[in-house]
């Protein structure tokens, strides 16, 4: 099939003509193995109305006919991808639009997606309940439909072709999932209508994370992470998330509150307060990991003991919270106590900075490390005897009571719009409207002459002294603002984990709010995007809460992910345009930043 | 551009006067003085090693000379390199130090650092002060990009220029800073005929606005067409300081320099064909 035309089904003339198009893995006529996997695609989806198994005891309890539940959900939403994206490329009008990148490996990695969640579920059926016999026919149907699906899908010629054609298998399978270039828009939509697409695919982002994180730990989240984990290539393959990205950048306002709304609509899908915790410590831990990207991201900073500023926060606020065992015993009302965490939390990277952003590179990340641990240490020993009685030592400062805004208890349960929102669910609303003023700080600071020289700093630090940039004095600003979002974190992290010890605030550790986590956070997301950090951090927190099972080996599944994920992906999950061109030269021959096509006039925002 | 402050060819603007730099025992500049004149272009000419770029590396403030002192505007320069651009000393690097992922057009935003004010806060609350500095920075970029020939590029990273256009863009990144002086360390370095006449034609432009210019150059035809003044340095002391001809002519120069007198200078450039000269080194494209 010639990539050329894309739309063109008529297989045997352009097969004729084309001469160098890569057949794919398995030889089978491309009519028919699109044919194939759209009808297997749809069966499949239709066999998770079926029962899987007889016995409620797997969890999920997929006993019932009529309603698809727990993993046979993600069966479902897999098969009617699979369904779409292989529709689209048989050239349906309308739908082909749906595929403006590969046609083919997006169905490739939607059916690989759909195939392993599938398969995944019946084995976890088979050994938790041990045997086979636990299968209900409908089990055995969607396994034999998702597997007609694959090789369906694995029939399919490649997007691309290259020169010299691949010759074994596994040339043939890795060059079917290699990315096209995305096609140049075609249709332009009325202004309304891009809005509500936004709309729709930030409802949708909403959807699949409550689901993931309502999920029940073990077997049922690995299946929806395993189903993710293929399925968000398939989106990115088919080019759709290339789109999404430019509808957002032109309507950056309403993408922002777009998503804004998504994320404040999480508690009130939630019933019970079990899963908005969770919630609401991504929200922490992604507001620090965002501050910390002022001062790796933007000034180039290598901080490794950066959640003692987190620590900071937490231990100003809980000094001023009124708690009993606090030793001040002061009681400061909400915005007063978020201040003070700020603030402290401000002089502390001041104090910290001064002396040692002389230094560069590896010496800076080595101080920085010995900071953050000065800083636990110091707190374990503030205890009385071995120091001045300010923190309890290593006991820290437990019962910090709920907050209360103009009389709104953080702590019961409040009805907004009838939907009841417990403990969690208020803070994380809280949360929030934090995460938003700083996102809204690093947005602003980053286009700006500060944040231009913040970034100047980073690429050539002489020449940046050179054009009169105060280096000094501008990694101190970076470091100190950094340190103050981060204390402002702290403050709200206080009241939800309503103890402050020392040992919440380590440089590594399997529980997410410690330096490496934040670290790897940053990386993993996008270094010097705004948008990276916060999914590094949700990732990062969530599934290390969920794959809580593992016990031992998280940490080892934790380094190996984070190894391939910098060998695969250097630039990190969602790259700065800037990063994407420094690694992937090669593949990117066309040198402008918004593209040679790109209309004037609309100047792309970085982030 | 323009520099409303500077009266036309008038007074001295820098003057370095027993400029001494050494690294331990090795003394890489020794009692240099050398004066520059508003609305000049000085020449800086020596052999490899004669420590010329250690020489602007002290005025700029990337050194702090051992001794010696150098006055910009009549006032005595701190030997901080932030502050001296601020005082109005600009530089472009002998081995180019372009911000390489940024933009064109924020490379040249970062060079009007020294002339802006916007701090933080101002950058967070984004009033009408903010707004208003951030168009006039924009629109003065521009106008120094298309004043340097690079007004297509705007959008393109630094990195992925052509040589030669990555050398322009340096030069407007420190014309940004409004400077009454441009350091230039071999501002043709690597360029083919063509492009270094570019250079020059710039260069004269550059010095046509009322900015004095400092060049460093191996390139004789380039300094010896352009400069009003030429001092050439030898093993760190300054053998002598001239017009054109004058350097040209003493002996010492040529011997330690120039070599014997050639027929180049008076034949024109025997580069027929560009395409036979080699291609800039960190040429990419």
């Amino acid at each position: 099939m010639n990539t050329d035309t894309p739309g063109t089904t008529d297989t045997t003339k352009s097969a004729a003509t084309t001469p160098h198009t890569h057949p794919g893995v398995l030889p089978l006529p491309e009519r028919a193995a699109r044919i194939t996997t759209a009808t297997a695609a749809l069966t499949t989806a239709a066999t998770t109305a079926l029962a899987w198994t007889w016995s409620s005891a797997f969890p999920g309890d997929l006993t019932y006919y009529g309603s698809p539940a727990g993993l046979q959900t993600v069966t479902l939403a897999g098969g009617l991808l699979t369904l779409l994206l292989a529709t689209a490329g048989l050239g349906v009008p309308g739908l082909r639009r749906l595929t403006p990148g590969g046609r083919n490996a997006s169905v490739l990695l939607a059916a690989l997606a759909t195939f392993a969640t599938t398969w995944f579920t019946l084995i976890a059926i088979a050994v938790d309940l041990g045997g086979l016999v636990n299968l209900e026919p409908g089990g055995f149907l969607a396994g034999i439909t998702s597997l007609t699906t694959l090789i369906g899908a694995l029939g399919l010629p490649a997007d691309r072709t290259t020169t010299p054609p691949p010759t074994t298998t596994w040339q043939r399978f890795t060059g079917a999932l290699a990315a096209t270039p995305v096609r140049r828009r075609t249709l332009s939509l009325p202004p309304w209508a891009e809005i509500l697409l936004i709309a729709a695919a930030f409802a949708a982002g909403l959807a699949a994370f409550t689901y993931g994180i309502d999920t029940d730990d073990g077997p049922p989240f690995v299946g929806y992470l395993l189903f993710m984990v293929l399925a968000v290539p398939a989106l990115h393959r088919a080019g759709l998330l290339a789109r999404l990205t430019e509808l957002t950048h032109r309507h950056r306002g309403v993408a922002l509150g777009a998503a804004f709304a998504a994320a404040a609509g999480f508690p009130f899908t939630q019933d019970t307060d079990q899963y908005t915790i969770i919630g609401a410590n991504i929200l922490i831990f992604a507001t620090v990991a965002l501050g910390l990207n002022v001062v790796v991201g933007l000034a180039g900073l290598l901080d490794l003991g950066y959640v003692a500023f987190l620590g900071v926060g937490a231990y100003a606020a809980a000094l001023v919270s009124g708690s009993p065992e606090s030793t001040l015993g002061l009681h400061f009302p909400f915005w007063a106590a978020l201040l003070t965490g700020a603030a402290a939390s401000l002089v502390f990277g001041v104090l910290i900075g001064a002396p040692t952003l002389r230094l560069r590179g590896d010496y800076l990340a080595i101080v920085t490390l010995g900071f953050g641990e000065i800083f636990r240490i110091a707190m374990l020993n503030l205890n009385g005897t071995t120091g001045p009685d300010i923190t309890n030592g290593a006991m820290g400062i437990p019962n910090i009571p709920n907050l209360e805004i103009f009389g709104f208890n953080f702590g019961e349960p409040h009805h907004i719009l009838g939907i009841p929102l417990a403990t969690y669910g208020n803070y994380y609303l809280l949360m929030i409207f934090v995460t938003a003023f700083v996102v809204l700080v690093f947005r602003r600071a980053a286009d700006s002459r500060i944040g231009r020289a913040w970034i100047a700093i980073r690429e050539d630090e002489t020449a940046a002294i050179a054009m009169g940039i105060n280096s000094f004095r501008l990694r101190l600003l970076a470091f100190a603002l950094g340190a103050a979002l981060a204390g402002l974190a702290g403050t709200v992290h206080a009241h939800v984990v309503t103890t402050a010890t020392p040992e919440q605030f380590q440089f590594a550790g399997p529980q997410p709010p410690n330096s490496a986590f934040l670290l790897a956070a940053v990386i993993l997301g996008g270094m010097g995007t705004l948008s990276g950090p916060l999914v590094g951090a949700a990732l990062l927190f969530l599934i290390p809460a969920k794959l809580d099972f593992l016990q031992d080996y998280q940490l080892l599944l934790f380094g190996i992910a984070l190894v391939l994920l910098m060998r695969l992906r250097p630039e990190g999950l969602i790259p700065d345009r800037r990063k994407q061109l420094e690694f992937h030269e090669d593949n990117r021959p066309g040198p402008p930043l918004p593209g040679p096509g790109a209309t004037p006039g609309s100047t792309p925002a970085k982030g | 551009m323009t520099t409303p402050t500077t009266p036309p060819r008038a007074g001295t603007i820098l003057e370095a006067s027993g400029v001494t730099m050494r690294f331990g025992g090795l003394t890489a500049v020794r009692g240099v003085d050398l004066t520059v004149n508003t609305g000049e272009i000085v020449g800086l000419i020596g052999p490899n090693g004669a420590g010329k770029t250690t020489f602007f590396n002290c005025l700029t403030g990337l050194y702090v000379p051992t001794e010696g002192t150098v006055r910009f505007n009549g006032t005595r320069l701190s030997p901080k390199p932030h502050l001296v651009t601020q005082a109005g000393i600009a530089r472009t690097f002998q081995n180019i130090r372009l911000f390489a992922n940024m933009t064109v057009l924020e490379n040249t935003l970062v060079g009007r650092h020294t002339r802006t004010k916007e701090g933080l806060w101002s950058a967070l609350l984004r009033g009408p002060g903010f707004k208003k500095a951030e168009r006039t920075s924009e629109e003065r970029a521009m106008e120094l990009l298309e004043f340097t020939g690079l007004t297509a590029r705007r959008d393109h990273l630094a990195r992925n220029l052509p040589y030669g256009e990555q050398r322009k863009l340096e030069i407007a990144r420190a014309l940004a800073s409004e400077p009454g002086l441009l350091l230039l360390d071999e501002p043709t370095a690597g360029m083919n005929p063509h492009e270094t006449r570019a250079t020059q034609d710039l260069v004269l432009a550059i010095r046509d606005q009322g900015t004095a210019v400092l060049v460093i150059e191996h390139d004789m035809r380039f300094i010896f067409n352009l400069c009003d003044r030429v001092a050439v340095l030898v093993q760190g002391h300054k053998l002598i300081e001239g017009t054109a001809e004058t350097v040209q002519a003493d002996e010492r120069v040529i011997a330690a320099y120039l070599g014997t007198p050639t027929e180049e200078d008076t034949t024109p450039p025997a580069h027929p064909a560009d395409p036979a000269t080699p291609p800039p080194p960190g040429d990419r494209r």
